[in-house]
Formats: structure tokens, sequence, C-alpha cells
């Protein structure tokens, strides 16, 4: 186990093209760090530099007290979980979960009694010796985050590794990752295009956009501080109104705001309210709905209980903390 | 086309009856030939039907040979065709697996030029080049040698393109993983690139070795000691019958055995044959 720093890290393209700059992260020994942005936002190159895959052009990277910029992917102590999975398709389990440890030449006696603890662990011992495809695809993951449990990594780096699974048993597996974290007290980077793992994984947040970080945070500082317009868009769902300053004079801060932000939630319906919204559409979800429509020319969404009443025009009120401002060039925040 | 027509079912069969018939009348009348005496096939008439000599003549040729040809017996023909073939084969896949493995997975100086080179070498097939690959083998004095019958046939750009295809499809976690579980490039070729291409492997062998087993043009060049001839360049040389009518009945008996083990070897590979031409998860 080790804390793992990025040292204004950065990397550019043979052609010249920019994919990742100055990134500063201290990441403590156990924490989980989600690094989260829309595709192309670079957090998978970055994760892919800290494993070594990617060559570093700019800057650092310490795992623990060692800079390892010039160090092989298999020297790095690190563990990588991969989006596809990456088993070796004519191994069985066992023999996938234990062909790094016999690349480095552990013992038998020792591979054998970390399969039987990682396979305790996640639950995969009944199929120990199956060939990966057959299996589903959650039981694959598991075979996956195996290989990396074996190897008692000072940190395990996972890329996008829910993301082919279906949308049920993505939050099964979400939840386990986030348990066996915790027991196990990895230091871990999580690589993710979505806010919602990346708000209930994360001890820390990282969004990123453009190559750049936008924020770092714990998940609810982040969603209650977005440091700018793209983090406020980006974390929180449905996705925070984004409105135009000037199409709302009348609210607090909106003279020398550019875009004003007020989450969906945090806007309610009561009959004397100062915005006026004109209803476009419904989506019911239970529970709740989510109601679209505009004001004057700008689009907002608001959520409301699915048994409250509905007209086609709304006036909506909102509590005075609740809004954020953004710099109308910038579009950080200004507060 | 998921048409059900009684009509057109018999159609389809029919015409793959028809096929079939194309292809194994020669076979079949080889058959019968290679079971008559020697004067049936000159009579005028061909018989259709086996005839009573065929334990002589196959015993005759797998036995003595036929000397009034020059041609060893059956078996010494036989053994040489299968180290030629097996030569070929077993070489043109090591040669090719590893240069795919170079061309696909390393970055080396003028990479692309070694890939151009060998797309380059497709269109120089042995016929092409016969006459200078015959005057470099008999100035290496590789003439009358298994080495001479089949190095200058090794090469293979057809078998590098298709490994090279094969490793074009396996992904690139895979090879990320294999790196960051510590395997290095020899490995990492051994433990996962090979056993991941072993249907294709068997596919080509299957293709590669019945390549080998047909030459024909090459060793009828370059062996003129009758201990290294190969069984289908020793067919044409029953066949030359200089001073006498050929020996049909044996010409045949050996085609007939010199097809057994390219037939033997489709038979016994030929699930792994499908698969390796179809398969395409990885």
């Amino acid at each position: 186990m080790a804390s793992i720093t990025l040292n204004n890290l950065g990397k550019v393209y043979a052609g010249g093209a920019r994919a990742v700059g100055g990134v500063n992260i201290d990441i403590a020994d156990g924490e989980f760090l989600v690094l989260v942005g829309p595709s192309g936002c670079g957090k998978s190159t970055l994760l892919r530099m800290v494993a070594g895959l990617e060559s570093i052009s700019e800057g650092e990277v310490r795992i623990g007290d060692r800079v390892v910029n010039d160090v092989e992917p298999a020297d790095r102590d690190i563990a990588m979980v991969f989006q596809n999975y990456a088993l070796y398709p004519h191994m069985s389990v066992r023999q996938n979960l234990a062909y790094g440890l016999k690349n480095r030449g552990t013992p038998k006696a020792e591979i054998e009694r970390r399969v039987g603890i990682a396979s305790d662990i996640l639950q995969i011992g009944p199929f120990l010796d199956r060939k990966p495809r057959a299996l589903s695809g959650g039981q694959r993951q598991r075979v996956a985050m195996g290989r990396a449990i074996v190897r008692e990594p000072a940190a395990f780096l996972f890329d996008e590794p829910l993301s082919n699974l279906d949308a049920k048993l993505r939050v099964a597996m979400r939840l386990e990752i986030k348990e066996l974290q915790k027991r196990l007290r990895t230091t871990s980077i999580y690589v993710t295009h979505d806010q919602l793992e990346a708000m209930t994984l994360a001890d820390r947040l990282v969004v990123l956009n453009g190559g750049r970080i936008e924020q770092i945070g714990t998940p609810l500082e982040v969603y209650r501080r977005p440091a700018s317009a793209f983090v406020a868009s980006f974390i929180g769902s449905p996705a925070m109104n984004l409105i135009d300053s000037a199409a709302v004079p009348h609210l607090a801060g909106s003279a020398h705001a550019g875009q004003i932000g007020i989450r969906p939630e945090d806007l309610t319906v009561t009959p004397d309210g100062p915005i006026q919204m004109r209803v476009l559409a419904v989506e019911e979800l239970g529970a709740q709905r989510l109601v679209h429509g505009k004001t004057g020319d700008q689009r907002i969404t608001i959520t409301m209980a699915s048994d409250a009443d509905l007209s086609d025009d709304l006036r909506l009120s909102y509590r005075p903390n609740a809004l954020h401002l953004f710099h109308r060039d910038t579009g950080k925040r200004l507060d | 086309m998921i048409e059900n027509r009684p009509i057109l079912n018999l159609l389809a069969h029919l015409t793959l009856i028809l096929g079939v018939c194309i292809v194994a009348l020669p076979v079949w009348v080889a058959f019968v030939a290679s079971t008559h005496g020697p004067t049936a096939f000159m009579s005028g008439t061909i018989p259709m039907w086996p005839g009573d000599q065929m334990i002589a003549n196959y015993s005759q040729m797998l036995g003595a040979g036929v000397s009034t040809s020059g041609t060893p017996p059956v078996g010494v023909m036989m053994l040489n065709s299968m180290i030629m073939a097996l030569s070929i084969a077993v070489g043109k896949i090591v040669i090719s697996v590893l240069s795919a493995f170079a061309v696909v997975y390393f970055r080396f100086p003028f990479r692309g030029l070694a890939f151009w080179c060998i797309f380059i070498t497709l269109m120089l097939p042995v016929e092409v080049r016969i006459v200078p690959t015959f005057q470099v083998v008999a100035d290496l004095g590789m003439l009358n040698s298994y080495a001479g019958l089949s190095i200058p046939l090794i090469a293979s750009a057809t078998a590098t393109f298709l490994f090279r295809q094969v490793f074009l499809t396996i992904p690139d976690e895979l090879t990320e993983a294999a790196r960051i579980d510590g395997a290095g490039p020899m490995k990492f070729f051994r433990d996962i690139l090979l056993p991941l291409s072993r249907t294709n492997i068997a596919a080509l062998f299957v293709i590669l070795f019945i390549y080998g087993w047909n030459q024909y043009l090459w060793p009828l060049l370059i062996t003129t000691s009758s201990d290294y001839y190969t069984i289908v360049a020793g067919i044409k040389r029953m066949a030359d019958a200089v001073d006498g009518l050929p020996q049909w009945h044996l010409v045949m008996a050996t085609a007939m055995l010199a097809m057994i083990p390219p037939v033997i070897v489709v038979v016994a590979m030929q699930r792994l044959f499908v698969k390796g031409l179809v398969e395409t998860e990885k």
C-alpha cells in the first residue's frame, strides 16, 4: 500500500496534440479517488500514465516514495482492472488469477493461498476451473478484480470496469467494489464517465474537462459547491439548470454573473414564486417526475413529487443560498 | 435463404451431387485402373468396375517399385514427400508467426519497409523465380537434399498476413494486462498469442501441408537422385516410359497411395480447420 502523487503531469502526443496537462493530485494511502469527466477529457490517459501503459511527457508520477516515470508497468506494484476485463480466454479462472504471480516467481503454495483468499472474497470459488467464456459478465468482472487482488499491489487502477455490465448489475457491482476497497484499504484510482458511479464510490472526486482538472473534492463538496459551470452541469442528475443571467435580471446576483446555476431539486412550485415556467415535457420516474420547460427563452428542468398538481404554467421559488453564480467568460464560480 | 420448397431442395441436392460426381469420377477411374492388369487400359474400352489385380499392383508398388522407370518403391517416395511437406508446413508457420509477431507488436526502425518487402514477395511465387532459385540452391550444394526441397518454399507472405490479421483481432487490453502481469514479449508470445492462434495454426497447417505435398515442378527440377524423389514427381517419372507403354495400373496405384496422407490430414484436422477459418471471437 502506498500514496500516489501526480506532480504537474502532462501528456503530449507525437503530433503535438495535448491530451492532459498540469495535473497535480495527492492520493493518500488507502484513498479511493475517482477520475470523472466526459469522453475525451483525458481521464483514461491519466490512469494509463500511472499504470505505465502510456509514456509520461511532462511531470512525474510517484508511487510511495519512488518516481516511477521510467519503471515498467509490471514493476510499479499496481494492478489494473480493464473495461472489457481482458481475461486470458484460453486460461481457466484459476490460471488467470495465478498468471501474474507465476511470472513473478511466487512459490506455488503462496499462489494457492492467495487465489484461495481472493476467490473467497469474491465468491468465485465454484468456477475456478472454468474458462472465462463460460462466465457471465458479472462473474468475469469478479475474476478481473480477483486478478488484481491476488497481486496484493500498492494500488488498484480501475478503467471504467462497470461500463460493459447491464444497469442492475452495475449498481450491485458498484457497491461490491466500494465494500471491497474499504475492506482491503488499498489505494485506488477509478476512471468513469458516469457521474453517479463517481459520486457513490469516491472518497474524493477529480472532475476533468479537456485534459485539465476542473475540481477536486469530496462528492458532497463537488455537488454543493461546483467550482465551475462545467462541473455544475456534469455532477448531479438531473443536471443543474444553467440560466443566462440576462434572462433573469430579477434574481439575486444576476447583475455581475454570466450564468446562474440552480439544481432542479432546489426549485419548488409555489403559487407566488418569482420565476415563471412554461411546461414543455414531463418525464415520470415513479416517485418523482422531471418537468422540462422554459422560462423566457431559457430551458429549465425541475423535479417534483409525482402526485403534485401539474399545469401548463408553473410559478417557481428557490432558496436564496441555492443559487450558484458563474463567471461569464471563464465559467468559474464567483464566490 | 430460409425458403423451404421441395423443388428447391431437390435442385440444390442435384447440383451438389453433380458437383461431387464431377470431382469424384476421375478418382474412381484411377482407382479402377489401379485394380486391373497392365493391358486392361490399352484395349480401347475403359473398365468402370474394379478388377482382380488390386493386391498384386499395390504390393508391387509398395514393395519393389517400377524398375524400368527408375523410381524407388512408393514407401521411400512417400517418406520424402512427407519430410518435405512437413518441413514446408512447419517452417512456414514458424517463420510467418514470428514475423507477424514482429510486425504487429514491435515498433522498430523500417518496420513499414519490412512489411512492404514481405508484401512484395507475394508477387514472386516459386514458378516466377524458379531459375535464379535453382541457381542459388545449386551453388549452395543443396541439390538432392531435403533442405533443397523445402527451404526455398518456406518463406510465406500469405501466412504472415494471416497471422497479422489474427494478432490484430486480439484486444490491446489483453496485451496490456499481460504487461502488467509481468509477461515479457516472448513470454506473452508463448503464453498468450500462440494459444490464442491455435486454431488458425491448425487451419494453416492443413493448407500448407497439402501445398507442400502437391509440390511438383520444384522437386522435379532439383532431385536427380532417386533417393530424393517425392511421390508427386515420381508419378510423373513413372508415366514417362521411354521405351514402352506407361504402366497405367501401377501409376494409378501410386496416385491412389499418394492421395492418402493429405486425406488423413484433412479428415483428422477438419474440425480445427473449420474453426480456425470461421472463428472470430478472441
